[in-house]
């Protein structure tokens, strides 16, 4: 956990100095350090304050609370669909949220202000994460095949929502489809993470409040029961804080996938299984990943913008393979 | 002292089909209290129903005198404890962790205290202490149901549901598992526990109940519910029952 914090903080100040306007980590740690009224002389003088309070720590702060977000609702989903492939990307919460936004964007509309875009988002995932459980819960279980399939059609229908709402607005607007279809951190705002950050810090909140009872649902919900979980009540709170965190992270990120599936994965070969320490590295481990996605996407390709979505699913399409296989090959797959 | 209680419970899925037909049952303190019958005769149903898990059609289920249903999670969780017949763990959580789960019920109460206690002793009396840094999914059938059976243990109630906790067992352990069960009804608990081997049931059960196609068809002793007659009837299988050459205590033996 703390190597964690540790490299959080490097990738953020690394993260900091890389751009157009380059910057050494001390000039970084000297904004920073005056913006919070402590002066060091190490601040540079000339657009230095501009650059990094208000153009690249935004990215990078809304980064941290999408990779939060993401991770910790892999997490959530796993524990309650009692498996390791479930993310919301793969089955289908993710592009029901970027659904629900995209609806938003296309009709113009403003019904709650500033909290349209994620209001419509939260309702796109809390339909399609319902209608996952619904679909892939049979006798306490879930069936892994139709966990899948599930959500392949959400995906399906999902995507062919976004398509249409493409066809019908104008230039603008598809332009932000196609964007969260990439998933991307660009022209972070302020404003943005002012309305992410809470909703991030509630998830995680809810996450630690219930580890210790998502450890019991791993025995099985009825076994849970006996153990004195009321399952009902706790299977609503984590699917409705699972899409809460992805609403959070999708309203102005986009789909950014596997993110959930990853990290998840990685700390509990680390640290094991029990929910209370994975929720809290998940939350830092996922804050890294994308903090280390993110400057890649920068500085990959020179003056270029990588859509982050696209190196995340470049790293986690080939880790999700590799679980299938591996699982195969201990167990002859899950079917 | 009558402990859980059914009172007509009746069980009938869509369709109309009754799988439970006005089942009367009571437990008691002090006593191992098995439930046979043959394959299809409602044992699993009549244990979901006791345990909360199966709404009755009809009929109700009492816990110390309260309805089943009105009891809190947590409180019923520290009242009794349930060992189902298949334990499964979705993540490769470790053999004691499992077992200390069963403690979960006893979180931020004083009895908290005697966890470290409570889990060592219910490990030592399965016998799972040398696997206690494997991982659950890396166990045989037979070590899961044994750790099964330790969480249940270290659940430290005086009701104990065991379903067919035998069934994935060597002949030594079969015989732990009773024993365990004996020695807590003999400190004072009430075991319900479903078993398919009526020797098993004639020799450590206080009380046996005979189901068969969702009714009860004999309850009392099991010496008195075990006979030949009431086996060939029910289990439609020829029986002699002798005494052991040694204890007396009857034995059943298929005629071949």
């Amino acid at each position: 956990m703390i190597v964690l914090s540790l490299a959080l903080v490097a990738t953020v100040v690394l993260s900091l100095t890389l751009g157009q306007y380059a910057l050494s980590p001390t000039e970084v740690v000297g904004v920073l350090l005056r913006a919070v009224g402590i002066e060091t002389g190490w601040a540079p003088v000339g657009p230095a304050d501009g650059v990094v309070l208000d153009i690249r720590l935004p990215r990078i702060v809304l980064g941290l609370l999408v990779g939060a977000a993401l991770a910790v609702s892999g997490v959530l989903m796993q524990a309650i669909f009692g498996n390791p492939l479930a993310d919301s990307a793969v089955v289908g919460v993710s592009s029901g949220a970027a659904l629900g936004a995209a609806a938003s964007l296309t009709f113009g509309l403003a019904t709650f202000g500033m909290w349209t875009t994620p209001g419509f988002a939260f309702v796109g995932g809390l339909i399609a994460v319902f209608a996952v459980y619904i679909m892939s819960r049979s006798g306490g279980r879930t069936e892994v095949v139709t966990l899948l399939l599930t959500g392949i059609a959400i995906n399906a229908i999902a995507g062919a929502g976004l398509a249409l709402l493409t066809f019908l607005g104008t230039t603008a607007t598809r332009e932000e489809i196609v964007f969260w279809q990439l998933g991307s951190l660009n022209g972070a705002l302020w404003q943005n993470i002012a309305l992410v950050a809470p909703l991030v810090a509630l998830g995680v909140v809810v996450a630690l409040v219930v580890a210790h009872r998502l450890d019991l649902i791993a025995l099985g919900e009825r076994t849970a029961r006996h153990l004195g979980v009321r399952v009902e009540g706790l299977r609503i709170v984590v699917i409705i804080t699972v899409a809460l965190l992805v609403c959070a992270a999708v309203a102005f990120a986009g789909i950014i996938g596997f993110v959930g599936l990853v990290v998840p994965h990685l700390m509990r070969i680390m640290i094991g299984p029990a929910h209370l320490p994975l929720v809290v590295t998940s939350t830092l481990g996922g804050a890294l990943l994308i903090a280390i996605a993110d400057v890649i996407a920068r500085t990959a390709v020179p003056m270029a913008d990588l859509p982050i979505g696209m190196l995340t699913s470049l790293v986690g399409g080939p880790f999700f393979l590799w679980l299938l296989v591996r699982t195969r090959r201990r167990a002859g797959g899950w079917a | 002292m009558t402990r859980l209680q059914a009172t007509g419970a009746t069980v009938a899925v869509d369709g109309g089909r009754v799988i439970l037909d006005d089942v009367s049952i009571a437990f008691h303190a002090g006593e191992v209290h098995a439930l046979v019958g043959p394959n299809g005769a409602g044992k699993s149903t009549l244990f979901g129903v006791l345990a909360g898990d199966v709404a009755p059609t009809a009929g109700t289920v009492r816990l110390d005198d309260a309805d089943l249903r009105t009891i809190p999670p947590r409180e019923l969780a520290r009242r009794r404890a349930v060992l189902l017949q298949t334990n499964t763990v979705s993540f490769p959580f470790t053999v004691e962790e499992v077992v200390r789960m069963g403690r979960a019920p006893w979180a931020r109460t004083p009895a908290e205290a005697d966890d470290d206690r409570i889990v060592a002793e219910a490990m030592q009396q399965t016998d799972v202490g040398a696997l206690v840094l494997r991982t659950f999914p890396s166990l045989s059938g037979g070590e899961r149901a044994r750790v099964a059976l330790a969480r249940v243990l270290a659940q430290s109630t005086d009701i104990l549901m065991l379903d067919e906790p035998t069934a994935a067992l060597d002949l030594r352990h079969q015989e732990d598992v009773l024993r365990i069960a004996r020695r807590r009804a003999s400190e004072g608990a009430a075991v319900a526990v479903v078993l398919h081997d009526l020797n098993a049931a004639l020799a450590y059960a206080d009380r046996a109940t005979l189901l068969c196609a969702g009714r009860v068809v004999a309850t009392g002793r099991p010496q008195d519910v075990l006979t030949a007659e009431g086996i060939e009837a029910v289990y439609g299988q020829p029986v002699d029952v002798i005494p052991h050459p040694a204890t007396g205590v009857p034995l059943i033996v298929p005629r071949r």
